[in-house]
């Protein structure tokens, strides 16, 4: 059956040049061009540091099923993330369809393989339907971001350029290449029933549907000069946009694939110094950290291209939300527009500069906590911890380093503790112990267990009482128990974090000697960022727990029994804060909370903002001793969340967090109305005798 | 700009919890850690930034024994070119002149501009770089917090009583000491002292130095510490002792009576 | 026994405290010597404290140049050098001046030096025993000089109670035709008026002073919710304005502002004597310290030994319920 109107593949303009030359030079050119553009991208990945991504491919392809093509993270934002799911599957489904309607202007009458039966049946219908919710989609998206301008859009002047006009300009093309595909279509299928053709089948109310019954009275000339038309308004538009998504936002079309499968598949570590450089050759190398751009790793690259400049991250980072000169969005924008500056589309490469000063500040850099929230949130798997430890780790090694940073960093050194206190007082706070005698191991002394206290807990007056509280906890529940005393040293993992590698491997190998010389068989600590240092940064030691495990798993057993609220908790509302480094970093959210409602008669609510999405105290270890530039503290912003949620205690297991609370709800006057407890203490208390 | 910084190493105040032998004749040195004098550490940053903005080099001077040279090794990472170690018998037990003979020594076997010491050190003298001057007839100007280079002359600022400063200007050579806050003296870790770890650090002793051992160490001293001791506690100070409410209460009312609340 | 000398430092025709303090410090090396007042500077200022000095010292020496116009130390030694026999015992106070002179007018005329002198205990012999602090003021020791052929002895301003006796009855002897050569090279130009703060401490009656235990920025703002509960000002140690936590107008110290008050309630100050130094006037001193050995609690007339973060909440609560 011929067709009744001429495809572009045999359409002559005026009648004699023949479309068919465009339908073969658009996608050449378009194709030639993308090429290039990702040529040039692609340098600076070349070019970079390595970054070991390559290994465990069946946990990378079930992130890739997962959090790319299942957008698992993209309905915590739910109006976007739907929005953002249409459109994703949209695409995925029009590609066929777009590649197919390309072919078909060299060779009309083209279908995709395996397009031609009974799914080609299927997959025509619902592409329609795919085409007109990507179109009502875009449509939404664009009067969300044109006219109600979501405050996490929203660009500082610092940080350079809005990207509404971008994001809108892109949803015009995706809306364009919806209705000139739908156009193509349906004037095709009118001028089927026109000719009294069977007409191919058109989902009903599909924009394809709309334009059918729109132009179904159309002169055949109108139909056949719109079918051309859409045809080649689409050829290009596709192409155009092709080479348009590697300049921008959109690039992340192209990357989140990659990122997403290359995406760091542990969390509570911070990356080498170097990959492929073990901790004793550190010394060997000239440099330290990520100073330059060409220090960055070719997964950081891969990040800065694939940033959708969503705002997520600092939509939940508590450093942006309290104004402190931290956006971790624009951590990656701001060097993905370096590298666009400096690695152009044409040209010689632009000689850098050092990062510091230039796109980034040092307080910028100081002002991470590392909670993680960023990079939990993220749905394309962009990191943050590891660039800002790593532009850390540069500083470190030029000596820049904040004055109130640098005599703890030295008492480190000297003392093994950020407060310069002495070794031989580090089990001091054991004197103040009743019932419950704590061992000190060594040659002649030994235990099952070894209970890392840590710094805080050793020599702070008030988180001396956690460490006791711990201990009463193991001693009730018969634990074989005992601490490293003056020979545990900090364990280091802010030490790490603030970009102090070898100060953090010298605590690190001190530690180890100590632990591995007590010969004990297990770790109990009360302190998450030693238990994360100890669990993921550290290697060879003996299983490492949480004291809210030992408390859940004693409870469990009946080893350690509870008695009730006491009548002054009874009119309490107890709330459980999840410490970073023991609920994102560890994923240890149920058994602190299993801990609390262990005792009986507890109310105990959940914030709003809790587990996964918890908020950060303010940060512990050495970030004590640094504080930037804020509006507000972070812990003032958590204790008032307690306060939203209808609680009146705050309980958190970590001390640093307690430290955090408490000094907060003295600064937001909540004194008498609000306080802050550790578990630990919690639990202590609860002991049935 | 050929600058020498003279450092000293001692025990860290802000790291140690300093406590009298039960001879009354030292600290208890055991379980002290030490560091490089917080002041001296301030001269060093500054000429480091004199010598980058202007060039020239920087040496780092310590009289003492085996062990200072880690604090030389600490301003060697910090940026300083060079290190020189004043090591002799001959010299224990000097006195503040004793230190400033043996350093005269050290600056004439050189040809340095510029002479840095801190402002003062753990015995809280701050002698040594007067005595150095006036040994070497080089102008000097004490507690130094700016310090502008010029053509054969500095511009310095003193800081002096009042939170003011001192303007003048010194001609070259002279010798400054350099007072804390003057910068912000740049971080050294682990690594940076590894990476200094190997570098030669010649050690001179009284001959080298040509120093005439009869001025210098315990005999020359004219001024000796006798022993330490802990002076009364609070002599004047009367504790307020009870529970919070108590010490509160008792302070409320010295205040009230010393016209300490209106 | 040598003669024995006392620099006097003053500005605008007034003598400093100090000037009153080194009598006593003279009498205490030698009790019956003659004490001789060394003046220097120039014009009608300079006989106004000459002729004050008279009446406390047994002897004033006058030294009128235009080059000691302002006290400059290297002009200063050198005009001491020329006119003082070589085995004076010269007093000097330990401010910013007498460390910016004393160790290199010792060298100058051969003498001992010894710095911060915080008590003189007496004369054996050609031997000084005297009592100087070290460590931060965390141990104090003894310490003895020779001072047989001459010393430099730089007191510590404030030790001493100043002599208001005026018994001295000396005469104004003019040396100025002894000083020689005063070129030197280092030239005064200047003195940069520290910028001013929104408040004047050193008009303050009552001070509420934090120190280092404050231990971060936000808890300033705790110890002005006391000050203004008690009417008073906030002052500082020089960590804080190091900080950069307070302004360096609110300093209290040799190298900040030197305040008078009625009372002064230092928080979490351990009290180095250039912090004291600042302290003048007969000032009720209340420290609060969790340190018990802080030197605060030496000069201070009522102590609390407790965590300034704990207590000055509760204070303040307290004082607001009065």
């Amino acid at each position: 059956m011929e067709p009744v109107l001429i495809s572009p593949a045999s359409f002559k303009l005026f009648g004699f040049i023949p479309t068919v030359l465009f339908s073969v030079l658009i996608p050449i050119a378009g194709v030639g061009l993308f090429t290039y553009i990702i040529a040039r991208r692609l340098a600076p990945i070349v070019k970079a540091n390595p970054d070991f991504r390559f290994d465990r491919p069946r946990e990378r392809v079930i992130n890739v099923l997962k959090i790319w093509l299942g957008q698992y993270r993209h309905p915590r934002y739910m109006m976007a993330g739907v929005l953002h799911i249409i459109i994703f599957f949209g695409f995925l489904i029009l590609s066929v369809r777009s590649s197919e309607l390309v072919v078909q202007g060299i060779s009309g009458g083209f279908t995709m393989p395996g397009l031609g039966g009974v799914i080609g049946d299927i997959y025509y219908f619902f592409k329609d339907y795919a085409a007109t919710a990507v179109f009502f989609a875009v449509v939404i998206a664009a009067v969300r971001r044109g006219i109600f301008r979501p405050a996490r859009y929203h660009y500082p002047e610092s940080y350079g350029h809005d990207h509404t006009n971008e994001a809108i300009f892109v949803l015009a093309l995706i809306g364009t290449l919806m209705i000139s595909e739908s156009l193509y279509e349906a004037c095709l299928v009118a001028a089927e029933i026109q000719a009294g053709h069977e007409a191919t089948f058109l989902a009903p109310l599909t924009l394809a549907w709309l334009f059918k019954i729109i132009f179904s009275n159309a002169s055949s000339t109108t139909l056949q000069t719109l079918h051309i038309v859409s045809f080649y308004v689409h050829d290009l538009t596709f192409f155009f946009f092709l080479c348009f998504l590697p300049m921008g936002k959109h690039f992340h079309v192209i990357t989140s694939l990659f990122n997403v499968y290359f995406m760091r598949l542990e969390r509570g570590n911070v990356r080498p110094v170097r990959y492929g450089v073990t901790d004793e050759e550190l010394d060997d190398l000239e440099s330290f950290g990520v100073k330059k751009f060409s220090d960055f790793t070719w997964k950081d690259i891969l990040d800065f291209y694939t940033c959708a400049d969503c705002g997520r991250c600092s939509d939940q980072c508590p450093a942006n939300t309290v104004k402190r000169p931290l956006s971790p969005r624009f951590i990656s924008i701001k060097a993905r527009d370096y590298t666009f500056s400096h690695f152009p589309l044409s040209g010689e490469f632009i000689a850098q500069e050092p990062l510091i000063g230039d796109i980034y500040t040092e307080d910028e850099i100081w002002s991470c906590t590392t909670c993680g929230a960023c990079e939990q949130e993220c749905p394309i798997g962009i990191e943050y911890i590891n660039k800002i430890v790593d532009l850390r780790r540069g500083m470190v090694d030029e000596g820049n380093v904040p004055q109130t940073l640098q005599k703890p960093l030295s008492s480190l050194e000297k003392r093994g503790n950020p407060y310069g206190k002495m070794e031989k007082k580090r089990a001091d706070w054991t004197k103040e112990l009743e019932d419950c005698e704590v061992k000190i191991l060594d040659k002649k002394t030994s235990a099952e267990t070894l209970y890392f206290v840590d710094s805080v807990s050793s020599f702070d007056e008030r988180m001396q009482e956690v460490a006791r509280a711990t201990s009463q906890i193991l001693c009730s529940a018969g634990v074989d128990f005992g601490i490293l005393g003056k020979a545990e040293k900090d364990s280091g993992n802010e030490v790490k974090r603030f970009g102090e590698e070898m100060l953090f491997q010298d605590l690190k190998n001190q530690n180890t000697d100590a632990i591995l010389n007590s010969g004990v068989k297990k770790i109990v600590t009360a302190d998450p960022h030693a238990y994360n240092a100890l669990k993921n940064e550290y290697s060879g030691l003996p299983p490492v727990e949480h004291i809210s495990q030992t408390i859940t798993k004693s409870v469990k057993s009946g080893r350690l029994r509870l008695t009730g609220v006491t009548e002054e908790e009874q009119d309490k509302v107890f709330t459980y804060h999840d410490p970073c480094y023991l609920g994102r970093h560890n994923d240890i959210y149920e058994d602190p909370r299993d801990a609390i409602d262990a005792i009986e008669g507890i109310r105990r609510v959940d914030m709003l903002k809790s587990r996964d999405r918890s908020f950060c105290c303010g940060g512990g270890g050495l970030m004590l001793f640094y504080e930037p530039e804020e509006e507000e503290r972070m812990g003032v912003v958590r204790v008032k969340m307690a306060q939203e949620a209808g609680a009146n205690v705050i309980v958190t297991a970590c001390p640093f967090c307690l430290v955090n609370m408490e000094d907060a709800i003295k600064v937001a006057g909540l004194e008498g109305k609000m306080e802050a407890i550790d578990l630990g203490e919690l639990i202590a208390a609860h002991i049935e005798k | 700009m050929e600058i020498l910084v003279c450092v000293k190493r001692v025990p860290d105040t802000s790291e140690n919890e300093i406590e009298i032998n039960s001879d009354g004749n030292d600290i208890e040195r055991d379980d002290l850690v030490y560091s490089v004098n917080e002041w001296d550490n301030y001269a060093v940053e500054e000429a480091i930034q004199i010598v980058d903005k202007v060039g020239g080099s920087v040496t780092v001077v310590t009289v003492g024994d085996d062990e200072s040279e880690e604090v030389l090794r600490r301003e060697m990472a910090m940026g300083a070119d060079n290190g020189l170690l004043l090591t002799d018998d001959a010299f224990e037990g000097s006195d503040g002149k004793g230190i400033a003979t043996i350093l005269k020594g050290a600056v004439e076997k050189g040809n340095y501009d510029l002479i840095f010491t801190g402002a003062q050190a753990d015995e809280g003298a701050a002698q040594v770089g007067g005595m150095l001057a006036a040994m070497l007839d080089y102008p000097y100007a004490s507690l130094v917090s700016l310090i502008e280079p010029g053509d054969g002359k500095l511009k310095v600022g003193r800081e002096i009583e009042g939170g003011n400063q001192e303007m003048n200007e010194i001609e070259l050579p002279c010798v400054l000491s350099i007072q804390t806050g003057i910068n912000e003296p740049r971080y050294v870790g682990i690594r940076g002292i590894r990476k200094v770890a190997s570098v030669e650090i010649p050690e001179l002793g009284a001959g080298d130095l040509g120093v005439d051992a009869g001025a210098i160490g315990a005999d020359a001293a004219k001024v000796k510490r006798v022993d330490y001791f802990v002076p009364d506690l609070g002599e004047g100070a009367e504790m307020l002792e009870g529970s919070t409410e108590e010490i509160i209460e008792k302070l409320i009312e010295y205040l009230k009576a010393k016209g300490g609340l209106k | 026994m040598a003669d024995v000398y006392a620099y006097i430092k003053h500005a605008d025709g007034v003598a400093e405290d100090s000037a009153l303090e080194l009598i006593v410090a003279a009498k205490k090396i030698a009790p019956d010597a003659p004490v001789t007042a060394v003046v220097t500077g120039t014009g009608a200022d300079l006989d106004k404290v000459c002729n004050e000095m008279a009446a406390t010292y047994n002897a004033v020496w006058k030294i009128d140049n235009a080059a000691l116009a302002y006290p400059n130390a290297e002009v200063i030694r050198k005009a001491l050098v020329n006119i003082l026999p070589g085995d004076s015992v010269v007093l000097l106070p330990h401010d910013t001046f007498g460390m910016d002179l004393g160790p290199g007018l010792s060298i100058k005329m051969d003498s001992t030096f010894v710095a911060d002198i915080v008590d003189i205990e007496g004369v054996d012999g050609g031997t000084l025993k005297v009592v100087r602090q070290e460590f931060s003021g965390m141990a104090s020791a003894h310490v003895t000089c020779d001072i047989s052929s001459g010393a430099v002895l730089n007191v510590r301003p404030g030790v001493n109670q100043p002599d208001e006796s005026k018994t001295g009855g000396g005469a104004v002897e003019d040396k100025s035709g002894d000083a020689g050569d005063l070129s030197t090279k280092r030239t005064f130009l200047e003195v940069v008026e520290a910028e001013a703060g929104d408040v004047d401490i050193t008009k303050s009656e009552v001070l509420v002073s934090v120190g280092r235990g404050i231990e971060d920025e936000d808890n300033v703002e705790m110890v002005f919710d006391l000050a203004k509960a008690m009417g008073a000002d906030v002052s500082c140690s020089r960590p804080i304005v190091d900080a950069k936590w307070l302004e360096k107008s609110r300093q209290v110290g040799t190298s900040g502002q030197t305040v008078k008050p009625k009372v002064y309630l230092a928080l979490g100050i351990s009290g180095s004597f250039q912090h004291l130094g600042g302290i003048k006037g007969n000032a009720f001193i209340v420290a609060v310290n969790k340190n018990l050995k802080a030197p605060i609690f030496q000069v201070a007339d009522v102590g609390v030994e407790a965590d300034i973060l704990e207590f000055i909440p509760e204070l303040t609560e307290a004082i607001e319920g009065l």
